[in-house]
């Protein structure tokens, strides 16, 4: 498995990250940034399930949606905390993750693909249709900042310092289980399932470990996104955004802790950048083509065939 | 603690493949079951270890009843497999295929990994020096850093075996641990299992090759169609009139 | 009592076009194994293409949706060439992820191409509706039923009466014995994935003119065409024929008597209730599931 980065580059790396909103020429790019950052969470949730225990999720949104619901409606109708709001939409994302993993017990491949996408259709004419909980299409307005300890993140530097916290905390999170033996159980259910049974792995625990893990983090993800866009409708639920999320996974490189994360900043910071040139249609029709490119040309992401060129000079 | 099996009976699609099978596997023993192709052995240890839910019989190793568990559950109670088409964690390294097989002799919570407590790094340098040694056992230990793809067959065979080790086993089940192996490789495969009976574990072994299990076992047990046709010392099953028909009647090997 | 009449007869003409669905992608699932999550597009394609043959080209009504079946099955045969046959040897995942990709590509292709303005197909047929004892037909719709039984009839003929049909059945049952036997395994795929999408493709002709036309109105397709073969068994043939014909009065009852809203939800719990209950379908034969 990879080793972690040699300390100067890691210091290098923190520096710039915590510099970078001084640096930037308008509130814009610090808005593609955050966004970038929050894609970078739900990337890292998709490839604990994608990446490391071999599933593949389409209803990721629907976590997220979930998450990002749970959160406006405790802060609007209840008036609850930013902070309790964040953990409440955690584990009720990470609940609904449960929920999945244990219906889908015996279910692997496309089966658990259907199941993930049939949950995400559910939820999202239930956040449609379901008037008087999530006011329906027209979704729900003036959802407050987050604030903690009585600050309130309110401007877009505030809430870049926030998105990069919770960001590097899924990040080292993830880094802690990936290395630990019960990531090399999600590993070993990816690779051989019949033989981590042999050597005990329990199969249906971990799978229910992963999803609800993942689940949790797309939850996460939500909680921020609500705070920080003050506004949450249905549109949450599209495909679109799962889409994006598979292919910030697929071709930043899944398997590995990084490539998510480079996938989700370079689709997002890119996108934006090619916005004068190109409508939002080309950029899902370059998406899926590039999709298609990567899994014929570098099937292991970008990092992985980057981080393989290098060791072979 | 023995391995009892009784009246074990499997079958698929309404084809026999195990008929109501009785044996015992003493403890401390290095055991064969052999018989022509299609006789029901790696039936036999699909039932054992959970893969393959019986017709009717019980499976028992000491006070424990094994009939109807889950085969992860039973390598929790010692027993543990190897399978007759070589399966190994292929993407991953030597060592991380031996730190897997591991998993059972861990004990690091959710919250001792995501919290990044001491105590998991603690284990995680025990269980990296267990794998080690391992290795050495093996004598894998220079190709600890290589996927486990890219080893050749062989040497893919002698990692099986060091996952299937590293689960900590009282019981070892090997299917065919020599198929495909060249009679240098047979004869290191020979002396692990002696050392690995030699420290205490029961092995029973599926063979083909008859030259290593009349020289490696204390006991052989013959199946042939679903039934158990003979059992006993190596010498005495060679002599049996019943095995050599069950063997010349197949046709010529 | 006339209601539920007039829903069980909705249902059973959509369901006729469902089956259409369905039975296409169990040949695509069911027999090659492929986990074609852009069978919606291939119906998608066929609404368009009927809409660009009535509409900008001024043909026929039924030679347009001829030409949209023939136009979704070569449209298959060239993604299966081109897509899926390089990857013939990697993991099942690989293949979902390339589907999903061209999923992506066609939807927004189409959304290009003719905007996300919704169209509507034109048909010659009267728009007053027949009025048969206590239920009123319109009689496009009798006209799309009897051509998706038509199409039924004839898919099933193909696949179990004819010499190709039996090579066909014979490459996913053993390719390896068919291969021996001189069958051509690779144009048998294509084939396959050609008369699995042509089916997708007329499905969406004949939905066309009764729905509207859309970019994205492959996604529900796509899985309610999911749930009829999950709901038949992988396949199975009548399985999916029944299927679809169940997914389409389910569709509309529960349109009628529990809320519209909801309708489309009909096609999920069925997937999720049979995978959990019963993954082998209602119709497969018990058996090990994979």
């Amino acid at each position: 498995m990879a080793r972690p980065p040699r300390p100067a580059v890691r210091a290098a790396l923190w520096l710039s990250l915590l510099a970078v909103p001084y640096g930037l020429p308008s509130p814009y790019h610090l808005h593609v940034l955050i966004m970038a950052g929050i894609f970078a969470i739900l990337a890292q949730s998709l490839n604990l399930l994608l990446g490391y225990t071999g599933l593949l999720s389409l209803g990721h949104a629907a976590f997220f949606g979930i998450g990002a619901y749970a959160s406006a409606l405790l802060a609007l109708r209840i008036g609850w905390p930013f902070a309790a709001g964040f953990v409440a939409a955690v584990v009720l994302a990470a609940g609904s993750g449960y929920l999945i993993g244990r219906l889908a017990i015996r279910l692997r491949g496309a089966y658990f693909v259907l199941v993930t996408l049939s949950f995400a259709g559910v939820v999202s004419l239930v956040a449609v249709n379901w008037m008087s909980l999530t006011n329906g299409p027209l979704g729900l307005p003036g959802i407050p900042p987050a604030e903690l300890l009585g600050f309130a993140f309110v401007t877009k530097r505030a809430a870049y310092y926030l998105v990069l916290g919770v960001a590097a905390g899924a990040y080292l999170l993830c880094a802690r289980l990936v290395r630990s033996r019960i990531g090399r159980a999600l590993l070993a259910l990816r690779e051989n399932e019949a033989l981590a049974a042999s050597v005990g792995v329990d199969g249906t625990r971990y799978l229910a470990l992963a999803t609800v893990l993942s689940a949790g983090l797309a939850g996460a993800a939500g909680s921020l996104y609500a705070h920080y866009t003050r506004f949450v409708s249905p549109e949450v639920f599209l495909f679109s955004y799962t889409v994006t999320m598979v292919v910030m996974v697929v071709a930043g490189g899944k398997g590995t802790l990084v490539g998510p994360v480079v996938g989700a900043v370079i689709f997002t910071v890119l996108p934006e950048a090619l916005r004068e040139l190109a409508s939002w249609q080309w950029q899902m029709l370059l998406y899926g083509v590039l999709l298609i490119l990567t899994l014929f040309f570098l099937p292991r992401g970008i990092v992985p065939s980057l981080a393989a060129g290098r060791e072979r000079r | 603690m023995s391995l009892v099996v009784r009246d074990l009976a499997v079958s698929f699609g309404g084809v026999a493949a195990l008929a109501g099978v009785t044996f015992r596997v003493e403890p401390g023993t290095i055991t064969s079951l052999i018989g022509p192709n299609g006789a029901g052995k790696t039936t036999a240890f699909d039932a054992i270890t959970g893969y393959v839910r019986p017709l009717r019989g019980e499976i028992g190793y000491g006070d424990a009843v094994l009939t109807g568990l889950r085969p992860c559950d039973i390598a929790a109670r010692g027993i543990v497999r190897t399978f007759q088409r070589t399966s190994v964690f292929a993407r991953l390294t030597v060592l991380d295929n031996v730190l897997t097989g591991l998993h059972l002799r861990g004990t690091s919570t959710l919250a001792a990994i995501l919290g990044g407590s001491r105590t998991v790094r603690v284990e995680e340098a025990r269980l990296a020096r267990e794998a080690e040694a391992i290795l050495a056992l093996v004598g894998l230990a220079d190709r600890r850093g290589r996927r486990a793809a890219e080893l050749a067959g062989g040497e893919q065979r002698l990692l099986e075996l060091a996952i299937a080790l590293a689960a900590g086993p009282r019981l070892l089940l090997l299917d065919e641990p020599a198929a495909g192996l060249t009679a240098a490789e047979k004869l290191a495969v020979t002396g692990l299992i002696r050392t690995i009976r030699d420290r205490g574990v029961t092995v029973l072994l599926v063979e083909h090759d008859m030259r290593l299990v009349m020289g490696v076992s204390q006991h052989v047990i013959v199946l042939n169609g679903g039934l158990v046709i003979a059992e006993g010392p190596p010498a005495a099953v060679q002599a049996s009139p019943a095995v050599i028909r069950a063997y010349l009647g197949q046709g010529a090997r | 009592m006339e209601a539920l009449l007039q829903h069980l007869l909705n249902g059973v003409v959509l369901g006729g076009t469902y089956a259409l669905l369905g039975i296409g992608l169990t040949l695509i699932f069911g027999l090659m194994n492929v986990v074609n999550f852009a069978h919606g597009e291939f119906y998608t394609l066929g609404a368009y293409l009927t809409f660009a043959a009535t509409s900008l080209l001024r043909i026929d009504f039924f030679p347009a949706i001829a030409v949209a079946i023939v136009g979704g099955g070569l449209a298959g045969a060239i993604c299966e060439w081109a897509l899926l046959r390089p990857l013939l040897r990697e993991s099942i995942d690989t293949t979902m992820l390339v589907t999903i990709g061209l999923w992506i590509a066609l939807q927004n292709g189409e959304l290009l191409a003719w905007g996300g303005v919704a169209r509507s197909i034109p048909h010659p047929f009267p728009t007053a509706p027949l009025v048969i004892g206590p239920v009123s037909l319109a009689p496009l719709r009798l006209v799309v039923l009897g051509a998706a039984l038509l199409l039924i009839l004839g898919a099933h003929c193909l696949i179990h009466r004819t010499p190709l049909g039996l090579a066909l059945r014979a490459t996913f049952e053993d390719g390896e014995t068919a291969a021996l036997m001189g069958v051509d395994i690779g144009r048998m795929r294509t084939l396959t994935f050609a008369v699995g999408s042509g089916l997708a493709a007329a499905a969406g002709a004949l939905l066309g003119p009764i729905f509207l036309v859309y970019p994205a109105m492959g996604d529900l397709a796509a899985l309610k065409a999911f749930s009829i073969v999950i709901l038949g068994g992988l396949g199975n043939f009548a399985g999916a024929t029944l299927g679809g014909l169940i997914l389409g009065v389910a569709e509309e009852l529960g349109a009628g008597y529990v809320s519209s809203g909801y309708r489309d939800a009909v096609g999920f719990v069925i997937i999720i209730l049979v995978l959990l209950c019963r993954p082998s379908g209602l119709f497969a034969r018990a058996g090990r599931v994979g």
